[in-house]
Parts: C-alpha cells; sequence; structure tokens
C-alpha cells in the first residue's frame, strides 16, 4: 500500500500491519535477554524449594570466598521492605518460608557458571513448619498460620449483594446449586521474565531495563522497597516478550537484581530459566466455586448467590483482587435481580497467584454460563431464547452500578447462534447422543468485561504528547505500553486519521519513563481505549494549531481548510493549498513555535467504586458470545475443539489484521485453559515446569474460527472503539463445558477437560468404572 | 573449564572458525561469542522452536544441537534469512499477514516457514501447520502464522524479490 492510498481513505477499519513487525520478523528487535551492558554481570536467585519452614541460618561464606563472585546477599544484606500487593512479601525471605519458589539468597558473578557455582555453595538450615496444602484446610479453625499477622489465614475478602437473595429464591420456580473447580495454569510467555538493574552510584540513579506492564506505579513501588528517592529511578521497556497480566505485579527477582547490582557496584542481569518461568512466575487462580441460582418458568432468572474459595498462594498479588471482576459477570452479565457474592482468598504453601488476561473472569463465566444452560434446560426453554431474554441492553443501569452506554450483547447472542447454526445443531446432537463413541457437541458462553479502562487506582488515564518536526513527521511520546497486542499501530492510525497523514509520518515512543507522559499501564483491556483517546485528543489540538497557522498563511477562514493527504486542503473539494511539511518549517521559524508540541491527559468519565463495590466503574464495556463446536470420543476422553464461532461487541474496529490477531490468539488462549493447560500443583510442588509436560495448543489444534465483530460505536471511545484484549479468552472454557454435556449429556464441573478427567468424569457419570 | 574444541562451519554465508567449550550449545554460540541475538532461547529442551535454525538445510533446535556438531556444516540463523533477498516474500508475507504480536517466537517461525517452503513446496493450510506443531506462540493463535507462509508459498517469485 503506497502512502497516497493510504491517506486518500481512511485509515479506520483498514487492515494494517504491525509497525515493529519488520523488525520482529527479521529478528532485530532486543528483549531484555538480547541486551548487555559494559560491565554486566550475572545474577542467580537460591529458591528454598522448602514450602514451609523456618530459616535457622544461612551461611554464604564460602560463595563469597569463589573468585569471580561480586555479591551475595540475603534477607540481612537488604531493607526489610516488602513488596505486594498487601505488601506481605519481602523480595528475600529471611524468617520463613513459605512456598516451593521462596527467594534465600542471591549471587552476582561474572559468568552463569560462577553464579551456579556460587549458589551452591550457599547453606540453609531450615526447620519445617507444618505444611497447608488446600485452601479449605487453610480455613480450619486449627490450621497453623501462614503468616503470623493474618488470622485464619486471609488474605483477602470480597463481599457483594444487591436485592435480598432470599426473597429471590422464594420468586424461584426452579433453584440449583453446583460446585465448580477451576485448576492452575500460567502465563508461559514465551520470552522468560529478565530485567537488567544499572545502578549508578555516583548519581544514585538507577536504570531498569524491565518488561513491566506498568512502569510509572512501579516507580513507586521499586522506591520504596529500594528506599530510593522516585525520581532516581528510570524504567525502560525493552521488547516485551508477552505479557497477559503476568507483568502488573512486581515480583522478587526485580528488586533483587537491583539489591545485586548495588551491592556489587555493576550492572546486572537476571533472567530467568523456562523451569524457573514455571516455578516463580503468576498463575491464574486455582478456584472453587458455590453457585446458586433460579429463574422463573417464564425464563426470568431471579437470584444469584455465589461463595468463592481462592487459593492465594503463600503471598498476596494484583490476582487476589481478581474477585472484583468476577463479581461484576455473576452481578451485571444478565439481568439479575438479587445477587449476594463472597469470596476469600486463602493462604496456602502452595505457588501464589498473579493477574492473569481476563483477570477472574474466566473462572466467573464458567460457573454463570453453565448454569445458564443447566436452567434452560430446567424449564425446557432454549438456551439462546433464555439468554436473549436475561441479557442486558444499551442504556441499562446494572445491580452493580454498571451503565452499559452501548451494549451488542444481544447482536453478539444472535449472530454467533445464526452463524453456527446453533439452535438446529444443538438439537441434532442430542438426538444422536449415545450412537457411538465419539460423539459432536455446540456449547455457547457469553461475556461482559470492562472495554473502556477501569478505575482502580485514583486516576485510570493517559497522556500523550505529539512532537511535529518540520518535515511533517509525527512523534508520538504515549503512556501506553506496548506488549505485542499492537498499540503502537493503533495510536498511529488514530493520530493520522486527525492529521490526514500516512502511517510512515509517524514514529511512536512508548517504553521510557523519563520520556514519556504517566499512564497507568497495561492492563484491563484499557490501551486502544484510553491511550487511544488522549491520541486522538492530543492530534485535535495539534490539528487546531495547524488549521490556524494555515488559515494566517493562506488567507482563507480555518472552518474551510481541513488535512488531507500530507497536505492542507480545502475542505469542499479537496484541493492542496500547501503541504503540511512546508507549512510547519515557517512555523518552526516563528518566535512562538508552540507548535512543535502538543500534550492530552485523558481521564474516562468512570468511577471508583464504593465501599459495597457499587458504581460505574468503567467508561464502556465489552461484549462477547462465542459458540464452540467439539467432537467427545469417549472411549478416549479426548475433546477435539472443531470451531469456534465468535461475535464480540467491540465498538468499533480500528485494526482489523490487529483485532483479529488479538481475538483468535485469546480463543486459543481460552482453548488452552479448556483443554490442554494444567499446571500440576501436587503437595505444593510444581510437577511440570516445562513445555514437556506443560501442553500449550500447537498450530494443527487450532478450530476453525469464525469472527464477527459488532459494531456499537461506543460514543466515549475512540472514533467509537472499546478493548478487547481480555474478552476472547474468557468465554471458551465455559462453552466448550457446555458442549460437551451437548455431546454426551454429562455435565463436568471441573476443568481442565484433558483427556484422563474427560474419561474419568464420563465414565463415573455412567457408573461404569475406569479400565 | 570445559574442553575448548575447534570448528569451521559456514555461518549465513560467511566461514567461521571458533574455539568453542565442548559442552556449549549452537544457541549459546549464537547468542555468546557471535553476538547473534535473533535466535531465542524460549526452553532449553527443544520443544517450543523459538531457536529454530537450518543446518544443512535441516529445521533444528539451536538449543538442544551441540556447536562441535556444526564442524564442517552450514548453518543459517535468522540475520541470514533477513539478508537472503529469495526470503524476502516470506519476511513480508509475516508482516502483511498480521503474525507477529510479541514476536519472541517470530524468528523461529521465519526458519520454520522457510523450511516448509523449501521442502514441500505448495503445502496445504492443514500441512502448514503441522510443519509447525514444534514452534510454539502464546499471542496469534498461529492462524495468520499458516496465513503468512501459504501466502509467501504461492507469491510468486519474481514479486517476493522485488
Amino acid at each position: 500500500m503506497t502512502d497516497s492510498q493510504t491517506t486518500q481513505q481512511t485509515l479506520i477499519g483498514q487492515r494494517i500491519p504491525k509497525q515493529d513487525a519488520p523488525e520482529k520478523v527479521n529478528g532485530r528487535a532486543r528483549y531484555v535477554h538480547d541486551i548487555n551492558l559494559p560491565g554486566q554481570l550475572v545474577g542467580k536467585i537460591l529458591r528454598s524449594g522448602r514450602l514451609h519452614a523456618r530459616i535457622l541460618a544461612i551461611d554464604v561464606s564460602a560463595a563469597r570466598a569463589l573468585p569471580g563472585v561480586h555479591a551475595v546477599i540475603t534477607a540481612a544484606d537488604v531493607p526489610t521492605q516488602t513488596i505486594g500487593v498487601t505488601r506481605d512479601n519481602p523480595p528475600l525471605k529471611g524468617d520463613k518460608v513459605r512456598c516451593e519458589r521462596d527467594e534465600i539468597a542471591a549471587v552476582a558473578a561474572e559468568t552463569e557458571e560462577l553464579a551456579d557455582a556460587a549458589l551452591a555453595l550457599i547453606t540453609v538450615e531450615y526447620e519445617d513448619l507444618p505444611l497447608l496444602l488446600d485452601a479449605a484446610a487453610a480455613r480450619e479453625a486449627e490450621a497453623p498460620l501462614i503468616h503470623d499477622d493474618k488470622p485464619g489465614n486471609i488474605a483477602l475478602q470480597f463481599d457483594y449483594e444487591h436485592g435480598d437473595v432470599v426473597q429471590g429464591e422464594t420468586e424461584s420456580d426452579v433453584v440449583i446449586e453446583d460446585r465448580f473447580g477451576l485448576h492452575y495454569v500460567t502465563h508461559a510467555c514465551m520470552g522468560v521474565s529478565g530485567v537488567i538493574a544499572d545502578f549508578d552510584d555516583l548519581t544514585g540513579n538507577l536504570t531498569l531495563y524491565s518488561n513491566t506492564q506498568v512502569p510509572f506505579l512501579h516507580k513507586r513501588e521499586f522506591a520504596e522497597v529500594l528506599e530510593l528517592d522516585p525520581n532516581r529511578i528510570r524504567i525502560i521497556q525493552p521488547t516485551i516478550g508477552g505479557g497477559f497480566g503476568s507483568k502488573l505485579d512486581i515480583y522478587p527477582f526485580e528488586p533483587i537484581c537491583v539489591y545485586l547490582a548495588r551491592a556489587a557496584g555493576r550492572p546486572v542481569k537476571l533472567v530467568f530459566s523456562r523451569a524457573e518461568e514455571f516455578l516463580a512466575s503468576p498463575t491464574r487462580q486455582p478456584a472453587r466455586v458455590l453457585l446458586r441460582s433460579g429463574c422463573r418458568d417464564d425464563g426470568r432468572l431471579t437470584f444469584r448467590k455465589v461463595d468463592m474459595l481462592l487459593d492465594n498462594g503463600g503471598y498476596t498479588s494484583w490476582g487476589a483482587t481478581t474477585p472484583m471482576v468476577m463479581m461484576q459477570t455473576f452481578s451485571s452479565l444478565y439481568r439479575v435481580p438479587h445477587c449476594l457474592y463472597h469470596s476469600t482468598a486463602a493462604y496456602t504453601n502452595n505457588p501464589y497467584a498473579g493477574s492473569f488476561r481476563g483477570y477472574g473472569n474466566l473462572q466467573a463465566t464458567f460457573a454463570v454460563e453453565a448454569h445458564m444452560d443447566k436452567l434452560a434446560d430446567a424449564i425446557g426453554m432454549d438456551p439462546l431464547e433464555f439468554r436473549l431474554l436475561n441479557a442486558q441492553e444499551a442504556g441499562e443501569v446494572s445491580g452493580q452500578g454498571m451503565h452499559f452506554r452501548s451494549c451488542g450483547f444481544k447482536d453478539c447472542l444472535r449472530t454467533a447462534a445464526d452463524r453456527s447454526d446453533y439452535r438446529a445443531r444443538r438439537q441434532q446432537n442430542i438426538e444422536q447422543r449415545n450412537t457411538g463413541p465419539v460423539q459432536r457437541g455446540v456449547g455457547m458462553a457469553s461475556m461482559l468485561h470492562v472495554g473502556g479502562g477501569a478505575k482502580i487506582y485514583p486516576s485510570d488515564g493517559c497522556g500523550t504528547i505529539l512532537k511535529l518536526d518540520d518535515f511533517g513527521h509525527v512523534t508520538i511520546l504515549t503512556g501506553a505500553s506496548e506488549i505485542g497486542q499492537g498499540s503502537e499501530t493503533v495510536l498511529s492510525q488514530l493520530v493520522c486519521e486527525e492529521l490526514g497523514l500516512p502511517l510512515t509520518s509517524v514514529t511512536v515512543v512508548n517504553n521510557d519513563t523519563d520520556i514519556t507522559p504517566w499512564d497507568v499501564g497495561v492492563h484491563a483491556s484499557r490501551t486502544t481505549f484510553i491511550a487511544g483517546n488522549a491520541a486522538v485528543g492530543a492530534a485535535r489540538l495539534a490539528k487546531e494549531k495547524i488549521l490556524k497557522a494555515a488559515a494566517a498563511a493562506t488567507g482563507q477562514p480555518m472552518q474551510e481548510l481541513d488535512l488531507r493527504s500530507g497536505g492542507i486542503v480545502q475542505r469542499q473539494d479537496g484541493s492542496t493549498l500547501m503541504t503540511l511539511d512546508k507549512l510547519l518549517r515557517s512555523m518552526h521559524f516563528q518566535d512562538k513555535a508552540d507548535l512543535v508540541i502538543t500534550n492530552y491527559y485523558y481521564e474516562p468519565p468512570s468511577v471508583h467504586q464504593d465501599d459495597q463495590h457499587k458504581g460505574d466503574v468503567s467508561a464502556a464495556y465489552a461484549w462477547a458470545c462465542q459458540v464452540v463446536e467439539v467432537e467427545v470420543d469417549s472411549d478416549t476422553g479426548v475433546v477435539r475443539l472443531l470451531k469456534c464461532t465468535a461475535a464480540h461487541d467491540v465498538g468499533r474496529v480500528i485494526n482489523r489484521l490487529g483485532i483479529e490477531g488479538q481475538i483468535e490468539g485469546g480463543i486459543v488462549m481460552g482453548q488452552g485453559y479448556a483443554l490442554a493447560e494444567d499446571l500440576m500443583i501436587r503437595a505444593g510442588h510444581c510437577l511440570n515446569p516445562g513445555f514437556r509436560d506443560y501442553k500449550l495448543i500447537t498450530a494443527p489444534e487450532v478450530p476453525e474460527l469464525d469472527l464477527s465483530f459488532i459494531e456499537t460505536m461506543d460514543g466515549e471511545g475512540p472514533r467509537g472503539a472499546k478493548g478487547v484484549g481480555e474478552a476472547p479468552a474468557i468465554c471458551v472454557a465455559a462453552a466448550v463445558a457446555n458442549a460437551i454435556e451437548n455431546a454426551t449429556g454429562v455435565r463436568i464441573y471441573q476443568l481442565p477437560f484433558t483427556p484422563e478427567n474427560v474419561y474419568r468424569a464420563l465414565h463415573a457419570a455412567a457408573h461404569d468404572p475406569p479400565v | 573449564m570445559p574442553l575448548l574444541h575447534e570448528i569451521g562451519f559456514v555461518l549465513n554465508g560467511s566461514p567461521i572458525r571458533l574455539s568453542v567449550p565442548v559442552t556449549m550449545t549452537v544457541l549459546e554460540m549464537l547468542r555468546g561469542p557471535l553476538n547473534l541475538t535473533g535466535t531465542k532461547y524460549g526452553c532449553g529442551e527443544g520443544e517450543c522452536g523459538a531457536c529454530t535454525v537450518l543446518v544443512d538445510g535441516l529445521s533444528l533446535n539451536a538449543c538442544i544441537l551441540l556447536a562441535v556438531e556444526c564442524d564442517g556444516r552450514e548453518i543459517t540463523s535468522i540475520e541470514g534469512l533477513a539478508a537472503d533477498p529469495a526470503a524476502a516474500g516470506l519476511r513480508r508475507a509475516f508482516v502483511e499477514a498480521g503474525a507477529v504480536q510479541c514476536g519472541f517466537c517470530t524468528p523461529g517461525m521465519v526458519v520454520q516457514g522457510k523450511y516448509l517452503l523449501d521442502t514441500r513446496p505448495g503445502a496445504d493450510r492443514a500441512a502448514i501447520a503441522r510443519g509447525l506443531e514444534g514452534n510454539l506462540c502464546r499471542c496469534t493463535g498461529y492462524r495468520k502464522v499458516v496465513d503468512a507462509i501459504e501466502r509467501a508459498g504461492t507469491t510468486p517469485a519474481e514479486v517476493a524479490d522485488d
């Protein structure tokens, strides 16, 4: 596509290749693993391997004496600060260890071999303590405490209520109650975790080369834990090899790397092995859900009562706040007049969970959508009709106070159902049950997720600075972080659309806290919406300044001018009056060349939820319905995902190529959650810390994908767009569960649907003991 | 200090002579002494394909291949394909098909794509997908990677080489 073509028509909705794709395709993108600073040392961490033990003594003298080892540190050598959302996690453990991955000591050495040798010379004496390997056991009265100051082993609890579920139950014709079990999975980003700390003892400045998804907020947390002036911390994000929520927290290895650099007086690079990535990265919350739901015979939902127990592991990360998202699905995906929600995250000696794409919504949706099918069956109503009857619509305010200004939910339901021939196939599959070992099934599931940011922090905003040079080139300095999702391309499209420039006329700078404006990070599917609005706002300010100058230069009224094809044009007939670069050059040589920079800060019109968790937390909400078709082999337990028909309310498509990539990748991640991935934690230890035994979906297993984008043109979104980053992963497992039930008549309440689990469940249901 | 062994091989068209520890993998050699960082470490056990290179035209995992095994052989890494006009169509197809998100698996995918085009010309989508089974990607869902290799395989050479 040539420049003139791209500027003749709108850039919005086009298939635009990702701007950094060429450097990635050519192997030139530099990830943290690829960067080496002069004088850099190798950092490594000694982990406990014990699950729950008191540390009696640590002897590092032999490690310190090893030539080529420049620093050996333990808790005794560093500030006594803690990290994590409730500050319960000391980066280096001094008194006790609480899970397998706990950090005891760290070394910085000339080479990896020397660092390994130094770790091997460290001896630790432990006194083992009783283990808590199960969240329910951790809540028992006589259970030992994982943290002495956390009675009942409670990490965090969330309660939510609207209406009166007791009344709701009396109004119900049908009431059902089930227990659901959700398992451990992990992000398994292709790029392992790593950081480089470059501490300059002359100036006191710290430069971190970090994969963080939240650079600005992490500056503050780093400053606290390192006891440093936050103004001395600069975070540079090299190209990031995947995020998916795994980099929303600071993890112990990051401050440890800084401690090492400070102790050694040299830059230190600390990169995980893949096994360490599995052992010491966050997981998605394993959850036990007790869900009680009711409806009337006419199909109207009456109430929903939820009790959730989350295994928090040894420490508390942002992942423990996922119930704030889970409750939205219970309270507001459908119109439920009465809802009561309670969740407890309990400390155990298991790995500690973090935030992961969907932020709890996969777990909540799994339970809710099972009950939507079961309630529909109980009253003899088609599940699609049942969902349509209870679905939210534009203009509604949910019981939780979420205001759905734009809402394409019903369009999503109808589109996914029609395109997959859901109704007919579902009926056909029921009729053909038990006709052979291999059965087909279709299943539907829907989801609601924030699509206009999420006001979790005091602000949910983002800043943009536009720098226009005298050759007509625009530099976009944005607070938004890029983790592969394509934000740099979307922001370029939005700015170029406003300024009538080809995409070749922009450069995006998005990875340096010393340069870019403030932002609260890449999470909550917020970047297109929030950073997009900030970019549009800045571009409109720039356009106004340019047109004002153009009016003065051409003598034409400003309102009759426009920017197109890299020039100043007559709005009416599109004829070019002068090129933009020429105008900009003339402006640069004026004494008040303030055009060089415009900046704009966007804050969405959302609110903090109150202490009852009520309020319009996002400026827009994303909706979707997915219908999956599966093949279930009852002889082997193998479930094959054949097709996924997905209809997503995305507000508006900005980059068709990019949004397809987000939805396709999200569906396949959801497929992995449903069918393949299983981080096996047994007796507190991870049994499968590698890709050989932790099964990711591979290319031949990808189902046929049919994607529809429902464009509801959100009034607050940039050019009408909403966020979609998390949405596609959310309903797959729920839809697969419904499809397995459609195929076999057996409902399975426990993920994952691996062959063994499915085989056992089918045989248990048939009272036919497994062979 | 492990035993050193001198080896000679052709890397991306240029002859190299190098003394390497006998325990060193090709991945460590490329990323270390040869300073070619396009080949990625993803797992170190031959499961993810992020380190895929061509050795005498075969696609191999550099993380489980010892450097000393490459004596007298010809290695092509992503840097070699980046400079190869015959791979221009493949590189462009990856960009235009949207096959790249975080990009960490991408060099390995491109090398594997070249191997598939060289050894299975005219392969259909299912065959391409099977050929990518050893290359893990966490972002894209693979469909656009298959699109890219399919597109590169059907693009006429004279267009690909422009």
